[in-house]
């Protein structure tokens, strides 16, 4: 648009480059306050971070020494998770725990269906739903029981672990877990899953 | 389009001596008239300031979370106190003195910081959602309130510091691709979170809509991932640990995940897909015949809205809401139609439609899209159906199995 009395073009295009240049520095200027590093906070040393790093990864990394069966599992599990969970893993006011049918497909899918014909749902348990075994000692050592969780000893928390697998039909009742044998447990639900595929758009997934 | 019906001067007149005549109204104008008289001196200023009276509005509790009123709220932000709740292992209960947040893994320098420390950092604001994925309920029956439905949703202004400048100071590796963020809570609540995916949104949160945030909100602090499912957002967060891969907890393997029809699980399905929910009229509402305001929410964990539908037949036509700006990025969002019902008896549905065109489904099309057992991220179409009597239920054959 013209502008008899306002501005030239070529004045429209120095204000602009003006403006651009000014609008440059402020950033710079900014950017120049923000420090490398703060020096905020304290270092942590290995000792501070050993108690609170309790995570178990799938490649068994984070697992204690100690060891556990199924047949010492039965103690612990009847002590500590049985009120809640049912006898046999069931389930009770809490989560069931163990399914062992319908076996090696998960409980829902084309497989599923047709297994089912007419039978009532199956739960997701431990069996059936879970792909690493290094999660059930995570979660059991983190939470479980709710009342006081990480009370549990190594060993109990193997064992008890150990139990839930044998009673899933994943191990057998002798089977011993430890830092070296979980990780190794091959989990009925470990090829089940897949990265999320949402993306926005018209598709409904 | 409709237009207003025409005021004459017979029908004021008509309406005044009818009004005169009838002994009940005349009382009830005396009543008012009485009730004009000003207020008695007023109590003084005070310390804490409460709501009125005939105003309380309440969450909904269930064991395990509770639900905010949706149906009771006029704009956008949710009162802090009735933030909707979810926990894994009850309100953990934080000494904001002993609260020390541990970031370690594959960083060069592993760092404890203070609630005096993070405070310390430069500071954002952001207003976001927060929503459970598990956030429908369709088996309330008819008599369901929006809350009960879908009150698993909630926003505030968040404060605190951005996740990238702690990442700076404590010199995160460039190798480092995935984080795990774990909470003090009775459950140690911990999600593996993709570090690029998050990076510029990411924030260590320290305060809800201006004060510090509540304890059932994971005071003192917790992580806020805007536009992912609200468990992510880890709270009474204690520690953040760099590595190269996920971590695969319990949350983020048998829980959270997504059976699909095929007979896989869907597995870091963080991001809320877009939904709207008419707050009113809703059930336990009567309405009369002449003009209603349609008022409702709508949000996506993608981005803006960038509209809002409703249908007053049921389906069958659908109409351009008015959106309140301003319309925020991943955060709720005002819709407003206004419509003259005339008497015979319908129901009223709201879709939302997000930046990236994301068209909120049908239940139908979302069962078929994931199979009969799936269990979160449940955003369907919902309304609300309108008796000839004016009383409002919920709609309960769109969510029909």
């Amino acid at each position: 648009m013209k502008h008899p009395s306002g501005p030239t073009e070529a004045g429209h295009h120095v204000l602009a480059f003006v403006a651009v240049l000014a609008v440059v520095a402020i950033g710079v200027r900014a950017w120049a306050q923000t420090p490398e590093r703060f020096g905020f906070g304290e270092p942590a040393s290995r000792e501070a971070i050993a108690p609170l790093d309790i995570d178990v990864r799938p490649d068994g990394t984070g697992l204690p020494a100690g060891q556990g069966s199924a047949r010492e599992g039965e103690v612990v599990y009847a002590k500590h998770c049985a009120a809640c969970h049912g006898a046999k893993g069931e389930g009770g006011p809490a989560d069931p725990l163990v399914n062992a049918e319908p076996k090696g497909i998960p409980p829902f899918g084309p497989a599923y269906e047709q297994w089912r014909a007419g039978r009532t749902d199956v739960p997701f348990t431990i069996g059936n739903f879970w792909p690493y075994a290094t999660t059930v000692f995570d979660y059991v050592r983190r939470a479980m029981p709710p009342a006081a969780p990480g009370s549990l000893t190594p060993n109990e928390t193997y064992a008890v672990v150990a139990w839930l697998l044998a009673q899933n039909g994943i191990i057998g009742d002798d089977a011993v877990m430890n830092a070296e044998t979980l990780p190794k447990v091959v989990m009925p639900a470990r090829k089940m899953f897949v990265p999320d595929d949402r993306k926005g758009g018209r598709t409904v997934r | 389009m409709h237009k207003p019906p025409k005021v004459t001067r017979r029908a004021v007149l008509a309406g005044t001596l009818g009004a005169a005549a009838v002994t009940l109204r005349g009382r009830r104008a005396a009543a008012q008239r009485a009730s004009d008289a000003p207020s008695p001196y007023g109590r003084l200023p005070n310390e804490l300031g409460t709501r009125a009276s005939q105003e309380q509005p309440k969450r909904l509790p269930s064991p395990t979370s509770s639900r905010t009123p949706l149906q009771d709220l006029y704009g956008t932000i949710t009162p802090a106190d009735l933030h909707f709740e979810r926990h894994h292992g009850g309100v953990a209960a934080i000494d904001p003195r002993a609260f020390r947040l541990l970031l370690h893994g594959m960083v060069e320098r592993p760092t404890t910081f203070t609630l005096d420390d993070l405070k310390r950092f430069p500071a954002v604001s952001r207003i976001c959602f927060l929503e459970c994925s598990g956030n429908l309920v369709r088996t309330g029956g008819e008599k369901t309130t929006a809350q009960a439905l879908c009150g698993l949703t909630s926003q505030s202004e968040w404060t605190g510091v951005r996740l990238a400048t702690l990442l700076r100071e404590v010199g995160a590796s460039p190798q480092a691709s995935w984080f795990l963020a774990e909470g003090q809570d009775a459950a140690q609540m911990t999600r593996s979170i993709p570090l690029r995916e998050v990076l510029d949104e990411a924030l260590i949160v320290y305060a809800q809509n201006g004060e510090a945030i509540r304890p059932e909100q994971g005071y003192p602090a917790r992580l806020l991932l805007p536009g992912f499912e609200g468990n992510a957002s880890v709270k009474w967060l204690r520690r953040i640990e760099l590595a190269d891969q996920p971590f695969m907890t319990r949350e983020e393997t048998s829980r959270y995940t997504d059976p699909l029809a095929e007979g896989t699980a869907r597995q870091f399905s963080f991001v809320m897909d877009a939904r709207s929910i008419i707050t009113s009229p809703s059930y336990p509402q009567t309405v009369q015949p002449g003009w209603i305001e349609i008022r409702g929410l709508a949000w996506s964990g993608r981005g803006r809205i960038a509209r809002v539908e409703v249908s007053t037949d049921r389906g069958t036509t659908w109409k351009a809401a008015e959106l309140q700006a301003p319309v925020l990025p991943k955060a709720h969002t005002r819709f407003r139609l206004l419509w003259r019902w005339d008497g015979r008896p319908t129901e009223i549905l709201s879709r939302a439609i997000d930046e990236t065109g994301y068209v909120q489904p049908e239940w139908p099309a979302l069962l078929s899209a994931r199979g009969r057992r799936t269990r979160y991220h449940l955003n369907p179409i919902t309304g609300w159906t309108i008796g000839s009597d004016g009383q409002v239920l919920f709609g309960i054959e769109r969510v029909k199995a």
